[in-house]
């Protein structure tokens, strides 16, 4: 059973002034299984991230399908969806997580991954047992728990992004680059964080720049060549 | 389920002109001002929905019509033209601007709160903090003094003023604390929609960071929905889920708030988002 199937997805930036066309990803096809882990290598610049964003719709596909089988749904075509179906998709179905922080001013590590819940309408009681659960989960050392993550290190600014992601449980999870900027260690931790979600049947697509990283992790990998997938 | 919900607001075709017009104005604009006849189109030709529970971001470089907009929505002014419809009133299916000027009055202090760019608008500076929000109470009907003092209290507690100054008039308070007086006063009758005019124009980032929070959390514990306008896109990032961007009087491009600052699509929302990198 597929939960995305991507066909003939393209993507280009117009840029009014000076007046160009920036191509990126071109003509994709891809469907990923319903508990399967896809990975995406590719020379920066390719198109990666493009291909992610637009299935989030930060990025507003061009051309070609984006079709999800959502639960509440049932199948939807994510680049003609509605802005509140996409708006309850991401508050309940999809989680997209990358190596960038997002925080409200003001907001603790442990208030983040809470407000990911309580934005949602789940009162706080239930948020916080929720949260607490998700940074022990994603080994946040407590002590950082009450601190603002403005001074977190990648590690842990991607394990805390990984916990807000993860604490709404989503069916579907995009990965943009989550590694970049790790050392060694907080990588081989990551991997066997993503391993330890596999299990969860989480279906993710991730986009990383060791193929090394993969082994193991990945059932399938892309690749990803100026737009295009090759093999 | 929740998608189903019919919208809390939708303003439909809402024109603000400032002049009388002439047969020439709409081939002849520059800007929003007619060359012919001088007659200024402040607000041409706007229709937008806001959803319940949802925050709905307004941008647009000054003198876009902004302000126009929520003010028609305050009743402040009736609009040249168009129709606005709430679902608290006779079931959005009646336009607000036709309704009677006691109908006006309860829409205003019952279903809507509106806090102003500048404070002097929406409070009185020479009356108490706790009587600011008295009166807000008093317009929706209750006379009920002790429990107003009490909301008062509770009201201005949630946006952290000491009680021990809910005595003091707000012209004693700094521009931060003035808005959160503004703000607690617009929430004093529970409204379905807050309307919102660069509430944290011309604070200090801290304070910003305070009324920002502040928003975020009456999004989430009351589920108002929320007309946010603010040339600060790092505002509308933070609290908008979905954004419209204004030019000269119109809408020129509108969609998840993410997609807007990410891959806008119009010359003028570009320059705006790129002109920040
Ligand atoms: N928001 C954007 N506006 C304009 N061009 C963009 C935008 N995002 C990506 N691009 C361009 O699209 C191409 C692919 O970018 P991206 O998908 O980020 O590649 P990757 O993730 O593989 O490094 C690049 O040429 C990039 O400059
Ligand atoms: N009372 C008025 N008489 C004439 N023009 C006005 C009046 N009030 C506002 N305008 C004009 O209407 C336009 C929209 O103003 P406003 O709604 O305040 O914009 P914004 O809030 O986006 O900065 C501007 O061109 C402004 O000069
Ligand atoms: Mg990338
Ligand atoms: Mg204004
Ligand atoms: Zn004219």
């Amino acid at each position: 059973m597929e939960i995305l199937s991507i066909s003939n997805l393209s993507k280009n930036f117009y840029l009014h002034n000076p007046g160009l066309e920036i191509k990126s990803c071109q003509n994709i096809n891809l469907a990923l299984e319903k508990g399967e882990f896809i990975g995406i290598v590719g020379l920066s610049g390719s198109g990666k991230s493009t291909i992610l964003k637009c299935i989030n719709r930060s990025y507003l596909p061009m051309q070609g399908e984006i079709i999800y089988d959502s639960e509440a749904f049932g199948k939807i075509n994510l680049s003609t969806a509605t802005e509140r179906e996409i708006l309850y998709l991401r508050c309940h179905e999809i989680g997209y997580v990358s190596q960038f922080l997002n925080v409200m001013p003001r907001t603790t590590a442990k208030e983040h991954v809470m407000n990911a819940l309580v934005d949602i309408g789940i009162d706080a009681k239930a948020a916080e047992i929720d949260a607490n659960e998700m940074l022990v989960y994603f080994r946040l050392p407590e002590t950082l728990w009450g601190i603002y993550p403005a001074t977190f290190s990648g590690g842990e600014r991607l394990r805390l992004n990984l916990a807000h992601a993860m604490v709404k449980k989503p069916r579907l999870l995009m990965l943009d680059e989550p590694t970049a900027s790790l050392d060694n260690k907080t990588k081989l931790l990551v991997r066997d964080m993503l391993v330890k979600l596999k299990d969860t049947n989480t279906s993710m697509i991730g986009i990383f720049h060791d193929i090394e990283f993969m082994d193991g992790v990945c059932d399938r990998v892309f690749n990803l060549s100026e737009g295009r997938f090759v093999s | 389920m929740y998608l189903n919900e019919a919208p809390e607001l939708s303003v439909n075709n809402l024109v603000v002109r400032y002049g009388d017009g002439c047969s020439d104005c709409q081939e002849s604009l520059e800007k929003n001002r007619c060359k012919v006849c001088g007659t200024v189109w402040a607000v041409n030709g706007i229709s937008f929905d806001v959803y319940p529970g949802e925050v709905l971001g307004i941008v647009g470089e000054s003198g876009s019509g902004k302000t126009t907009l929520m003010r028609s929505l305050y009743f402040d002014f009736i609009p040249t033209s168009g129709n606005a419809a709430l679902r608290g009133y006779k079931g959005g299916q009646a336009n607000i601007w036709e309704a009677s000027a006691a109908e006006q009055r309860m829409i205003k202090n019952v279903i809507m709160g509106m806090v102003y760019q500048n404070p002097v608008l929406g409070l009185r500076m020479d009356y108490s903090a706790a009587s600011n929000i008295a009166e807000k109470i008093i317009a929706a009907g209750s006379r009920d003094a002790g429990q107003m003092t009490g909301r008062a209290k509770e009201l201005l507690e949630a946006v952290e003023i000491p009680t021990s100054r809910m005595v003091e008039p707000p012209k004693n308070f700094s521009g931060g604390m003035q808005q959160r007086v503004q703000i607690s006063k617009a929430l004093a009758n529970n409204p379905a929609l807050l309307l919102l005019d660069e509430v944290t124009t011309g604070l200090d980032l801290s304070v910003q960071a305070k009324v920002l929070d502040l928003i975020r959390k009456i999004k989430a514990r009351y589920g108002i929905s929320i007309l946010l306008v603010s040339h600060d896109l790092a505002v509308i990032r933070m609290l908008a889920d979905r954004t419209i961007v204004m030019l000269d009087g119109k809408i020129v491009e509108s969609g998840l708030t993410d997609q807007i600052l990410e891959d806008p699509q119009h010359a003028f929302t570009q320059q705006l988002v790129h002109s920040l990198i």
